[in-house]
């Protein structure tokens, strides 16, 4: 009888225990019912520097592409709490478009997937904390490629 | 309970153009309240679009993201009257999925 009181009391503290991975593994289950999705990137999204959070995406040295990537992003954001940003690319086979912020506590922003069927253009809206670079990296063909625009921030986004 | 997305799909020449507005409060853990508490960070983590039981877009975000995301992004095929859906998960794994129809 007491062994089996015991017992429980124990399954009891391992359940509690593993509560945070458990609701994570969860929320993840039901997420992803069949196909396996790629995971959260977390390494690459805590980055708190750009070569850090080049390296999580595996870009470690992008190249400079201008021409083949386009970036459309405000000269001047008023509100630094939406930031309207587009990347768009004319080179063959974009596989994934990345968005950086380079003086955000972290670094990346956004990582866009893109199977095949699907074009190379997405729009989002991004915080900026002060006037900082917006940094595209586009893979295409396995190969990733990096452009880069300024915008003055007059308001930060991240205030209280 | 999360709230619903706000979904416009349309076709037109043969591209779908999907433009999304979630509701998410797209915390980033650095803020403070007015005690000067930290709050914690609170944002989706991870958005999938699926048309026809197929991947057409899949995100990933961190907490540089605004509040309330949008995301606009276009996938070729798709006809009027057929289904787009979206789902989304967060750091606290809550979840949502909606569903829109696609207009010409």
């Amino acid at each position: 009888m007491s062994n089996e009181i015991d017992l429980s009391r124990r399954k009891v503290l391992k359940a509690s225990g593993g509560v945070g991975l458990l609701a994570l593994l969860g929320g993840i289950g039901l997420f992803r019912p069949s196909d396996a999705l790629a995971e959260w990137n977390k390494a690459a999204f805590s980055s708190k520097a750009m070569d850090e959070a080049l390296a999580g995406l595996g870009a470690t040295t992008p190249e400079a592409n201008a021409a083949g990537i386009q970036l459309t992003v405000p000269e001047i954001a008023e509100n630094g709490s939406v930031v309207p940003v587009t990347v768009s690319s004319s080179l063959a086979n974009v596989e994934q478009i990345s968005i950086l912020v380079d003086k955000n506590p972290n670094v990346l922003a956004a990582s866009f997937t893109l199977p095949q069927g699907t074009e190379a253009f997405v729009t989002t809206r991004v915080k900026m904390g002060q006037t900082a670079n917006v940094v595209a990296i586009v893979k295409a063909d396995g190969k990733f490629y990096r452009t880069a625009k300024e915008v003055k921030v007059t308001a930060g986004g991240c205030g209280g | 309970m999360a709230n619903p997305m706000k979904i416009r799909a349309t076709a037109k020449e043969g591209v779908t153009e999907v433009k999304i507005l979630m509701q998410h409060e797209m915390e980033t853990g650095l803020r403070k309240d007015a005690d000067g508490t930290l709050i914690p960070a609170w944002f989706i983590t991870e958005v999938k679009a699926q048309y026809q039981g197929r991947t057409v877009m899949e995100a990933q975000f961190g907490q540089s993201v605004s509040k309330n995301p949008y995301l606009l992004f276009r996938f070729k095929g798709g006809a009027a009257g057929e289904k787009v859906s979206v789902s989304w998960v967060d750091n606290k794994g809550e979840s949502r999925t909606d569903e829109a129809t696609i207009a010409a």
